[in-house]
């Protein structure tokens, strides 16, 4: 049996939109992968402390306030800073695809925007992760 | 001769039954988006027992069930108001000028999310976040920009902000008084609905009690000094947006209203003193008719408890007076055009519902903030409909339709149903502490999510008639970096240049009070007039109130 792929959904940032977020969350678990859910409103440390704590395989972000330029990379790097860089960080939100390929560029897994399937997630997730 | 007519009836619609039946329906899941069962057909027998004075009165007359005004749409319009903010306070004063000089009535500013959090754009937590989805505003030195050539006693203005909605209301205040305008020549809204952002928008800041202490001073103070001001615009539209259906939407936002009602009391206000002021905001979603029964409902339950429960006198008490958006959430990323068409149709519903005021979605805002031209298009949407499709000319249109009737009369027998659940609960508060609203939501759009992955629910052009290759071809509005540079130095001007004695003294005259019982709405406009930052007084009001957590699940 493969090993379960632990999974950290996280929203950075000051917006409370979290029915992405916590979508996603629902459909990881029930596709049988390990959830761990940050709650809202959480700082770039916040996140990577948890990421790395947790042990996670990778971290997902869901952001929708606009700030994702600032808040992916700096996760990177702060995962990065605790030779974590082997966690990997994906995400989706109201991200224009010119800043998707910004974002990949800089080191994001992958972005996926509004209307995605939750099963394209996890098919990208057991692929990479699995 | 009636018994013939019965007969005649039966008979007939006996007949359609058996045709309906031997017919083969659509492999179609014939539900409404929020999964309620619709028969499909409706006839006498599901309105029989409606009785007109009791159950729908006159337009203007209790309960309200055809509308809150006797002239509705041919007395005026409902007010075009398309919420609005980006950037730095004068780039969102240039768009106020574009939208009011192309025939907007209202004003309706989305501030951005540290504003709504009570951070100023210099602090840690700001950073990437200032003026992105909304403009940010800082002092009252922000606001006079804001508002810069607009005359504040010829418009209204609605604010879309909660936990520190009384800074905000402070800063427009002031404002207007340093241009000689007197308080009660103001009129707007300040949403400060903040139930629904514990259950839903997730916007808070202070924890539920003291939130609710701030939201009576403001009823309080405004009653006296502000007339013309709605205190609160109790919010279904975010709880809808969170993934609730129809009839959660309904029942959680009157719900929240009425506890709000309760606040006012228990601090010993009567309740006609304040309930005037009280608005409502609603979401206009895709199903058409589900989205007119729910606003007919409210209606008739708002005028019905006011009434009955709260002992309100003064005819305003009972209306429920509303603003509605289109719903965002129904916008897709895809072929973003089909847009338009979505938000005509939900636009519509929300007239022929009788909103009072309506904001309808841009194209592009699944991708950016709306640029002019998408803003201009949704604008002449809500033209279109006022002007050409002749929607206006009787009021409350479907009123007894077999089916609306029907709807109507469920959807309001199902919000009773979650308001036993709720008083089960111990109240709102408590019912939000023990995760209900939230989880209920949660549930629901999940549930949505399923049925759009397994084709029950069509959204066209993502599970259905999607393109292969698309070129995304509209422009998008982009937020300058150097807004946040920009802004940023604003506030540390302001700090600056003013009196700082004067700002150290308002504030602990401040922190003083909330420790204490004092209507803090006096000394919240003290601090803003000798431009106290926001973020300076929300720290004050923390260091007494503390600040609010949820716990996290899904």
């Amino acid at each position: 049996m493969a090993k379960k792929i632990r999974v950290l959904v996280a929203k950075p940032g000051l917006d409370g939109h979290d029915r992405g977020a916590k979508v996603v969350a629902n459909a990881l678990r029930d596709a049988g992968m390990e959830v761990i859910y940050t709650g809202l409103h959480q700082t770039p440390e916040m996140i990577a402390e948890a990421a790395v704590q947790e042990d996670v395989d990778v971290v997902g972000l869901s952001i929708l306030s606009g700030a994702h330029l600032t808040m992916f990379p700096r996760i990177i790097e702060l995962l990065k800073k605790q030779e974590a860089e082997h966690i990997k960080v994906f995400g989706g939100g109201i991200i224009p695809a010119e800043d998707v390929e910004k974002l990949e560029s800089m080191g994001v897994a992958k972005v996926f925007g509004p209307g995605t399937d939750t099963r394209d997630i996890i098919k990208y997730l057991k692929q990479e992760f699995e | 001769m009636k018994e013939e007519k019965d007969r005649q009836y039966s008979k007939a619609k006996e007949k359609f039954l058996e045709t309906f039946e031997g017919c083969s329906a659509q492999d179609i899941d014939f539900t409404t988006v929020s999964a309620e069962p619709v028969e499909p057909l409706y006839t006498p027998d599901d309105a029989e027992d409606l009785d007109y004075t009791r159950d729908l009165g006159f337009p203007g007359q209790y309960p309200f069930t055809r509308g809150v005004y006797p002239t509705m749409y041919r007395g005026r319009f409902w007010t075009m108001r398309q919420f609005s903010g980006f950037g730095t306070p004068r780039d969102t004063n240039e768009r106020y000028h574009f939208l009011l000089d192309h025939g907007q009535t209202g004003l309706s500013v989305a501030f951005d999310m540290p504003t709504i959090m009570g951070y100023d754009s210099d602090h840690l937590r700001s950073l990437g976040e200032v003026g992105k989805c909304g403009v940010a505003i800082d002092s009252l030195r922000d606001m006079e920009i804001l508002f810069d050539g607009i005359d504040l006693s010829k418009i209204t203005t609605s604010m879309t902000i909660n936990a520190p909605a009384s800074i905000l209301l402070a800063f427009y205040l002031c404002t207007g008084d340093k241009k000689g305008i007197g308080f009660d020549e103001m009129g707007g809204t300040i949403q400060n609905d903040i139930l629904k952002e514990y259950i839903a928008q997730k916007s808070w800041i202070f924890p539920p009690e003291p939130s609710m202490r701030i939201i009576t001073d403001i009823l309080a103070f405004c009653s006296d000094h502000v007339p013309k001001w709605n205190t609160i615009s109790i919010s279904g539209y975010h709880i809808r947006e969170a993934g609730s259906t129809a009839v959660q939407e309904l029942a959680f936002t009157l719900a929240d209203g009425f506890a709000y009602v309760e606040a006012g009391i228990a601090a010993g206000l009567d309740v006609d003193s304040f309930a005037p002021r009280l608005s409502h905001f609603f979401n206009a979603h895709l199903d058409f008719f589900e989205e007119i029964a729910k606003y007919r409902a409210a209606r008739r339950i708002w005028a019905k408890r006011m009434k009955h429960k709260y002992g309100a006198k003064d005819p305003r008490s009972l209306l429920l007076r509303f603003h509605t958006q289109t719903a965002g959430c129904t916008l897709t990323a895809q072929q973003p055009e089909n847009n338009i068409v979505r938000t005509a149709f939900q636009a519509l519903s929300a007239v022929l519902g009788g909103t009072q005021s309506l904001h309808t979605n841009s194209m592009d805002e699944t991708l950016a903030l709306p640029s002019e031209k998408a803003v201009r298009i949704a604008l002449r949407t809500q033209q279109l409909i006022a002007e050409e499709t002749g929607v206006i000319n009787t009021i409350d249109p479907l009123a007894g339709s077999y089916f609306i009737e029907a709807k109507t009369r469920e959807m309001e027998e199902k919000a009773e149903d979650y308001f036993r659940r709720i008083d089960e609960l111990g109240g709102v508060v408590k019912a939000i502490e023990k995760g209900f609203f939230q989880k209920e939501i949660g549930r629901a759009a999940y549930e949505y999510q399923k049925a759009v992955e397994k084709r029950r629910k069509t959204i066209v052009g993502v599970n259905k008639f999607q393109l292969e290759k698309e070129e995304i071809e509209i422009p998008l509005l982009k937020i300058d970096e150097q807004v946040e540079i920009d802004q940023r130095n604003a506030v540390r001007n302001v700090r600056e240049e003013r009196d700082n004695d004067k700002v150290s003294r308002e504030l602990e005259r401040l922190k003083v009070a909330a420790a204490g019982n004092d209507n803090l709405m006096p000394l919240i406009l003290e601090c803003a007039r000798c431009y106290c930052t926001e973020g300076e007084i929300i720290g004050v009001l923390k260091e007494i109130f503390g600040e609010y957590e949820e716990p996290p699940f899904f």
